[in-house]
């Protein structure tokens, strides 16, 4: 297992791994943001949380077909299914190494690009705690797309159509945690929601997922 | 026996392609697999190796036992030689892989990106990985692809070398290996009878 998660990260950061992908899609979204809506610091403070969310859980989604179709086309994904790994375990640590690679990144991220969009000083630390707590299920989730549309042919768009709507919810909560933190309002209702949603999809979906891939293996 | 295969009929897209398929592998045994294409052979592969649930019959010591290589190798082209066969033998729970690089003749390529090697070398590389499984049954789909005479001579050693360890061999193949305790088992006489496609179960 561990050595499945090093191969992973040891690709995502050598040349045309993908590292990087998202972030620079969510430093994009947000440097461009302020130029659409005008530089109306008051404006811009109260979407700030949003605009973070939306950009964040975008980037996600952009390399969320990696995460399983490269194995599936070298073959790997076969000679996986017949080592002496369980399948639920092989899901699980491919999710967690999109999200180190993905997730963990527009964590990070996420504070320096709030002064773009000129978020209010008590934003920062909850922006951060809701992506810290809400994007592992986003590459969870995406890890159960990407095992559902393992193998067909340009599945990438059927992919973000089967994921959007399992987003949602994440987005909702993770936004409300942040747009509270950062107006000084009270944030434990959201942040339990968002923190439920992430544990519920941590502890249940690798066994769907492990279950699709299964199928589409045959 | 390493492996028994009783009345085995397999599927392709719920169509059943053979049937009554039946075979012994004893320890120290190779069994080459032979058909025209599309008789069934890397499907009755999958379904040993346990990627496809049988259609009908039975599969005996199976699972843990079995190390697959099939048509493609699996290696990750960013990777060197060395470091994609290390994954492979940390997933199998070994830890020496010297052995491997060297009956593949593969030494003087170790620190090479497994994406600049020729397909012969590729393929010499996907099958050292069989050695680092520590597993007894080789389940091998069409090994000797685009490798030349020398290297399915390395490829026969390596096999011989494994049977004469007590191990065992299911080879789908069209070429002459060169391995004498190999079996011929012909599958042209099992192709199924027509029947009207069955749903997959499993998408019902």
């Amino acid at each position: 297992m561990i050595a499945l998660l090093l191969r992973d990260l040891r690709l995502a950061v050598r040349a045309g791994g993908g590292f990087g992908l998202g972030l620079a899609f969510f430093l994009i979204v947000t440097v461009l943001v302020p130029f659409g809506v005008g530089p109306e610091t008051g404006l811009l403070s109260r979407i700030a949380p949003g605009v973070l969310w939306i950009g964040a859980l975008l980037a996600c989604l952009l390399s969320l077909d990696r995460i399983l179709a490269l194995d599936w086309e070298d073959g790997s994904l076969d000679l996986l299914a017949t080592a002496p790994l369980p399948m639920e375990g092989i899901v699980t640590v491919k999710a967690l190494a999109h999200w180190l690679t993905t997730g963990l990144p527009l964590v990070l991220a996420a504070p320096l690009l709030g002064v773009l969009l000129s978020l209010p000083p008590g934003g920062y630390l909850w922006v951060m705690v809701s992506l810290a707590v809400g994007t592992p299920a986003l590459s969870v989730i995406g890890t159960f797309g990407a095992a559902l549309t393992v193998g067909l042919k340009r599945g990438g768009l059927l992919l973000s159509l089967l994921v959007l709507p399992l987003y949602v919810p994440t987005l909702i909560f993770g936004a409300e945690v942040a747009r509270r933190g950062a107006e000084g309002l009270a944030v434990e209702t959201p942040l339990l929601m968002l923190g439920g949603v992430s544990a519920g999809v941590i502890a249940l979906l690798p066994f769907a997922s492990a279950a699709v891939l299964r199928i589409n293996l045959r | 026996m390493m492996l028994t295969v009783r009345d085995l009929a397999v599927s392709r897209g719920g169509v059943p392609v053979l049937e009554g398929v039946s075979f012994d592998l004893a320890p120290g045994r190779a069994l080459v697999l032979r058909g025209p294409n599309g008789c069934g052979k890397t499907t009755t592969l999958r379904t040993v190796a346990g990627l496809q649930p049988p259609f009908e019959g039975t599969i005996e010591g199976a699972g843990e036992r079995i190390a697959y290589a099939a048509h493609s190798d699996g290696l990750k082209s960013m990777l060197s030689v060395t470091e994609n066969l290390r994954f492979w033998a940390q997933v199998f729970g070994t830890t020496d892989i010297a052995p491997a690089l060297r009956d593949f003749d593969l030494e003087g390529l170790a620190d090479r990106l497994a994406g600049n090697l020729s397909a012969g070398q590729k393929r010499r590389l996907g099958l050292a990985r069989l050695m680092v499984t520590g597993r007894p049954v080789w389940v091998l789909d069409e090994p000797t692809v685009s490798l030349d005479t020398a290297s399915v001579a390395l490829f026969a050693a390596a096999v011989r070398r494994h049977l004469a360890e007590g191990g065992s061999a299911l080879i789908a193949t069209h070429i002459d290996l060169g391995i004498p305790e190999a079996e011929i088992f012909d599958m042209t006489p099992y192709k199924a009878a027509p029947r009207a496609a069955v749903q997959d179960e499993a998408f019902l």
